[in-house]
């Protein structure tokens, strides 16, 4: 028994030393997609933030990464793999995989999570994600400016907080320049489908709107506004500048770069800690893609002060007085929102004339 | 002069020797033409092929975890695929599976979410019969449809998936939608509520039921395909309408048999799935199960013990090719395309049970 037990001893002793060669001084990091690479939207933008890690940091990193990954029960054996692959960091960049990246990283308590755009965290489970209202504004303000039908048309995703708040930043900003301004809010309930939002968009455009704002991730509505003339669009995700200078005007760019270059030193460095990151224009997590000539140069130069005041943190983009949509006081006067109620956003401002799909 | 040709002769009945023997030549037959694709983007054939046929099985790392998971993964492919097989035989064309599967997780989920957060015994066995019946009303609209008015099942069943998704959406974001979940779509997560969870059963194996379902399926519709009449009747309806209906088998009632038992099927794995191994209700849920079962049934030539090879092998790809793109970083695109080329060497092939291939030299 006890010659066994010695021999058993020895076999795990072996085994460990050669885990340990051949673990080089490599740092692997892992991502997990929900769309292909070449989506040109979400995705895409994921992946150059990948493409930025190995920019950064050569032959001293190994990037795998899995595209298409379902957000129902093929997520956790993906994530689980990756930990087995050997990642010291994964990358979960969608929302739907947030309990499967808390189950597995409970498994792996050595290895780094971080997660998109959730809202759970533990010890080995960071998340992040990008203060797009910051960008909502900015489109709120030129919308504003350049909507002749006084009509703005809006493509919602579903109705979550994140897809709420951009309906406000967006509206508030267009509100304070035009006054007459109307939102038309048409919910697509999908993040990607072109023949989804090319038909909202067509619907929008029929019911008046002249300038389309869109919280889905393909081109189509680009396409759409492109064929009706005279709208204007925003790009999504990704700076979509092959519509430009028109219907395209300007766009919100996810730039995911910077932190994951960041987190990936800090695993290095052994410094990283489960963090809640939520960064806007000032951190460069939120590109203003370049407001084309189609948009007059002194709205254009509006614009871009609101972005650097946004980006410098002399302005919030929910600064009071706003009442909510039924009236009652949201922000006083010069107060501005805290993360909290921003992060659970579930009403509309006022003045926004339409209903949040009930729950 | 003599001329060499090639004729194909029709076999008077179908080869059972070749039955058995193209589903192997087909994957030989997809090793060579994947691995020449794979040549083709720059990775080495072999290594890709062994990464996606071996790795699962072997590895020493994946091994003990991927083993487990072809379970996982063949299941609900399995339980679909059985009832599917038995509609097909008899000529009754259920394509909408994938529906029945959503309609099943959602009653299934529904029942368990109603008990949250009961500890009772019951509730597991309830949500299988929700699930079940979720499946079996789901596939019932094309089969009265069917006897009552003579529509097409194909087209019906398959219309109403996209009305099953729709379904999904809604609740995931309204009736089971998580009342702790910050305003984001999906349902509570059955991981946090023991009773109605789907675990393990045994440590490390991947059994959970569903899996058992799935072995209890093949036993069943074996059994009734070599043993029982009902079996007698199908088989005969598929291969002589006429036939069948002088030896007295009601049109009707074998039309809402075999959709019928397809549906509960398929309704009891997207329970199992939604319950156990996806967790929770959310919009995307459904992640093909009901298409994929399809080409499952066929490749197991709608036979039990075939689908249970077919949907293990099935699942061998779909891993395989997961560590294919961890490994080796091939593209997912790549990957389907490989189980593409199964499907289409599979249904080539198939031309040699029906067909007799004849050399001979012709006097031109």
């Amino acid at each position: 028994m006890r010659a066994l037990k010695s021999l058993l001893t020895g076999v795990a002793l072996v085994a460990g030393l050669a885990g340990a060669a051949q673990a080089d001084d490599k740092t692997k990091v892992g991502f997990i997609f929900v769309g292909p690479v070449g989506d040109g939207g979400w995705t895409y933008e994921h992946n150059q933030g990948r493409l930025a890690v190995e920019e950064a940091f050569g032959d001293k990193v190994e990037t795998i990464y899995q595209e298409s990954v379902p957000e129902g029960a093929d997520a956790e054996r993906a994530i689980t793999q990756m930990a087995l692959a050997g990642a010291d960091l994964i990358f979960t960049t969608s929302f739907g995989y947030m309990d499967a990246t808390l189950a597995v990283a409970e498994k792996f308590p050595a290895v780094k999570f971080e997660h998109a755009t959730g809202y759970k965290t533990s010890d080995n489970v960071s998340n992040y994600s990008a203060r797009f209202y910051e960008g909502r504004a900015v489109q709120g303000h030129i919308a504003g400016k350049m909507t002749k039908t006084n009509t703005v048309g809006y493509i919602a995703s579903f109705p979550i907080p994140e897809v709420i708040r951009g309906i406000n930043a967006a509206y508030i900003h267009a509100k304070k320049v035009n006054p007459d301004v109307q939102f038309k809010i048409i919910w697509a309930y999908t993040w990607f489908d072109p023949t989804k939002e090319a038909d909202a968009a067509k619907a929008l455009i029929e019911q008046g709107a002249d300038v389309i704002l869109q919280h889905t991730d393909s081109t189509a509505p680009q396409a759409a506004a492109k064929e009706a003339g005279n709208v204007i669009t925003f790009g999504q995700a990704s700076d979509m500048a092959e519509y430009g200078p028109s219907p395209r005007v300007s766009s919100i760019i996810d730039n995911w770069g910077p932190y994951y270059v960041a987190r990936t030193q800090a695993v290095m460095d052994g410094s990283w800690a489960s963090v809640s990151t939520w960064d806007g224009i000032g951190a460069g997590m939120v590109g203003i893609g370049e407001i084309s000539d189609a948009v007059p140069a002194d709205v254009k130069a509006e614009a871009e002060a609101l972005r650097d005041s946004l980006s410098d943190g002399s302005y919030h983009a929910f600064t009071g007085p706003l009442n909510k949509q039924d009236g009652s006081v949201w922000l006083a006067e010069g107060e501005t929102a805290d993360d909290g109620t921003l992060a659970g956003m579930n009403f509309y401002v006022e003045g926004i004339e339409a209903e949040i799909p009930s729950n | 002069m003599i001329r060499p040709s090639l004729i194909l002769e029709k076999r008077p009945s179908p080869s059972r020797f070749w039955a058995t023997t193209t589903p192997v030549l087909a994957v030989i037959a997809t090793m060579i033409a994947g691995g020449i694709m794979f040549w083709a983007l720059g990775k080495d054939p072999i290594e890709s092929i062994r990464t996606i046929f071996w790795d699962p099985l072997f590895h020493e790392t994946f091994g003990p975890y991927s083993r487990p998971q072809l379970l996982v993964k063949a299941a609900p492919l399995i339980l679909i695929a059985i009832g599917l097989s038995l509609g097909f035989r008899a000529g009754v064309w259920n394509i909408g599976a994938e529906g029945q599967y959503i309609m099943g997780a959602i009653c299934g989920a529904a029942v368990g979410l109603a008990f949250y957060p009961t500890e009772n015994i019951l509730i597991f066995p309830a949500m299988i019969l929700a699930g079940a019946f979720g499946g079996w009303a789901w596939a019932m609209i094309p089969g009265l449809l069917k006897t009552r008015f003579g529509t097409n099942e194909i087209l019906v069943s398959l219309m109403l998936v996209y009305v099953a998704e729709a379904a999904l959406a809604s609740v995931s974001q309204g009736l089971l939608q998580n009342p702790d979940g910050m305003g984001f779509p999906g349902s509570r997560n059955f991981r946090d509520f023991p009773a109605a969870y789907n675990t393990e059963l045994i440590t490390g194996t991947g059994m959970h039921w569903g899996v058992v379902f799935a072995f209890i399926a093949v036993i069943f519709a074996y059994v009734l395909l070599t043993r029982h009449m009902l079996g007698f009747h199908v088989r005969l309806t598929g291969q002589a309408p006429r036939a069948a209906r002088f030896a007295g088998v009601n049109p009707t009632r074998l039309v809402l048999f075999c959709l019928g038992i397809s549906g509960a099927l398929a309704g009891m794995a997207g329970m199992f799935e939604v319950s156990g191994p996806a967790g929770q209700v959310t919009i995307d849920f459904n992640s093909g199960y009901g298409f994929t079962a399809i080409i499952v049934a066929f490749l197991g030539r709608l036979h039990p013990i075939g689908i249970l090879l077919a949907g293990l092998l099935m699942a061998l790809t779909y891993i395989g090719g997961e560590l294919a793109q961890l490994m080796l970083g091939l593209p997912a695109a790549a990957i389907q395309m490989f189980q593409g080329m199964l499907m289409f060497f599979l249904l080539a092939m198939d031309m040699l049970t029906n067909y007799r291939i004849r050399f001979t030299l012709k006097n031109a």
